[in-house]
């Protein structure tokens, strides 16, 4: 039986669709294995080998792992959402609601976006605390720590107009009380606070603002980072692992 | 011919690269130059698209109705535009229920005889001065008017500098 799988999965390998789309052909030698995630659009962000002691659970915890992974799970459960809400003042409270009570498993992925955008928040805090502590951010990769500054504001920014979009009395006072703070800044503030929110009070063009930056623009900015970040990784000499590895400096 | 050519063209070389530059940099220039000339142009462009020239948000000119709808010594909530009607002893003044905070509305307390902020618990008395709390200025005193009809009406976009009382 196994046998028979074997074969049948060799067969599809060294067919000619398969090997149109992946190039390294078959075979499990070094150069294959290597080769299939050079060649792979999203394999080839990592390097083609790692340092077995870099993937030990102490050195990273996995956190910036956890932290893509909290990434997917809010695009997978968010797009879904966003087709039965509408981001304008009379539907968007009653929208929030419907998906809790009415939609077939609305309130499953309403909460699991919930959830997991709270768990975001923590484990990318988790993450540069961890990256901080043990020195990861030095030499040669103090650039790729620069683009994880960026990525922890991209997300507090995701999480901040996310907070609006049920659009009840906490996210209301929430994003007055935000935007108030904003408009504190010296000279910009108040231009910035009636640009972000378009107009002079969190209304509905304040809605649809946040709704396209939570949507569309933020999520964009966040996935170009994130492929930054990653292949930086690979760039910078793989993941600092500790003492024995610092600053190797570039090896793919 | 060719060799005509080149001797032209070496010729034009050095005397470009005695004056100090190339027509490739001259090119080059034009080219960062209207680069530079687009992009401010760009920046211009999407300040203006983003920040709305129309608002259709409410009216900054509330109307509390007739004057005498507020007895003497009481202080009267209307969340709905965010003020308080004062009616003291030497006339009505209206005051916004903004806190000078972060923008949280404030609640008349009749109980404690106070104005009190839920958000970060900012407390006034009823003429807007600060009790305690991280409130930095006292609640805004608004321009009010009687209007041709009798109506009592409140600019919440002209906060007073000084106190002023309408008399009826």
């Amino acid at each position: 039986m196994a046998n028979s799988l074997d074969t049948h999965l060799a067969n599809i390998r060294e067919s000619r669709v398969w090997q149109s789309i992946f190039r390294s052909g078959p075979g499990g030698s070094n150069l294959h294995r290597a080769l299939a995630i050079q060649q792979n659009v999203f394999l080839h962000l990592s390097a083609v080998k790692i340092r077995k002691k870099s993937l030990a659970f102490r050195v990273t915890w996995y956190l910036g792992t956890l932290s893509l992974g909290g990434l997917l799970i809010l695009v997978v459960t968010g797009i879904p959402l966003m087709l039965y809400y509408h981001p304008s003042v009379p539907q968007a409270y009653a929208d929030m609601k419907d998906l809790q009570s009415v939609v077939s498993a609305g309130v499953f992925l309403r909460n699991l976006h919930r959830w997991s955008a709270h768990a975001m928040v923590l484990l990318v805090f988790a993450h540069m605390f961890k990256v901080f502590y043990r020195g990861a951010y030095r030499p040669p990769r103090e650039f790729n720590w620069v683009i994880g500054v960026i990525l922890l504001i991209v997300t507090l920014l995701l999480s901040y107009t996310g907070y609006l979009l049920p659009w009840d009395q906490l996210a209301f006072w929430a994003i007055t009380v935000g935007s108030n703070l904003l408009s504190s800044v010296p000279v910009l503030g108040p231009k910035v606070r009636f640009l972000m929110l378009g107009g002079n009070t969190v209304n509905a063009n304040a809605l649809l603002r946040f709704y396209v930056l939570h949507c569309a623009i933020l999520p964009l900015a966040a996935a170009t980072l994130v492929a930054i970040h990653f292949w930086r990784i690979r760039k910078d000499g793989g993941i600092y692992a500790g003492k024995g590895n610092a600053g190797k400096g570039q090896s793919q | 011919m060719s060799t005509t050519m080149n001797t032209k063209e070496n010729n034009e070389k050095q005397d470009v690269a005695a004056a100090g530059s190339t027509r490739r940099d001259a090119f080059v220039k034009i080219g960062v130059g209207s680069l530079c000339v687009a992009c401010s142009g760009a920046a211009v462009f999407g300040y203006e698209f983003l920040s709305p020239n129309v608002l259709y948000e409410p009216s900054p000119i509330a109307n509390a109705g007739k004057p005498d709808r507020y007895p003497p010594g009481s202080v009267t909530q209307d969340s709905q535009s965010g003020i308080y009607i004062v009616h003291a002893a030497e006339g009505i003044y209206a005051m916004s229920a903004v806190c000078t905070h972060l923008g949280c509305l404030t609640a008349w307390k009749p109980e404690l005889g106070i104005i009190a902020c839920p958000c970060h618990g900012s407390k006034f008395n009823r003429e807007g001065t600060k009790i305690e709390g991280p409130a930095p200025r006292p609640l805004e005193w608004l321009k009010s008017t009687i209007s041709d009809e009798g109506d009592l009406l409140v600019d919440r976009s002209a906060p007073l500098e000084q106190k002023q009382f309408v008399r009826t």
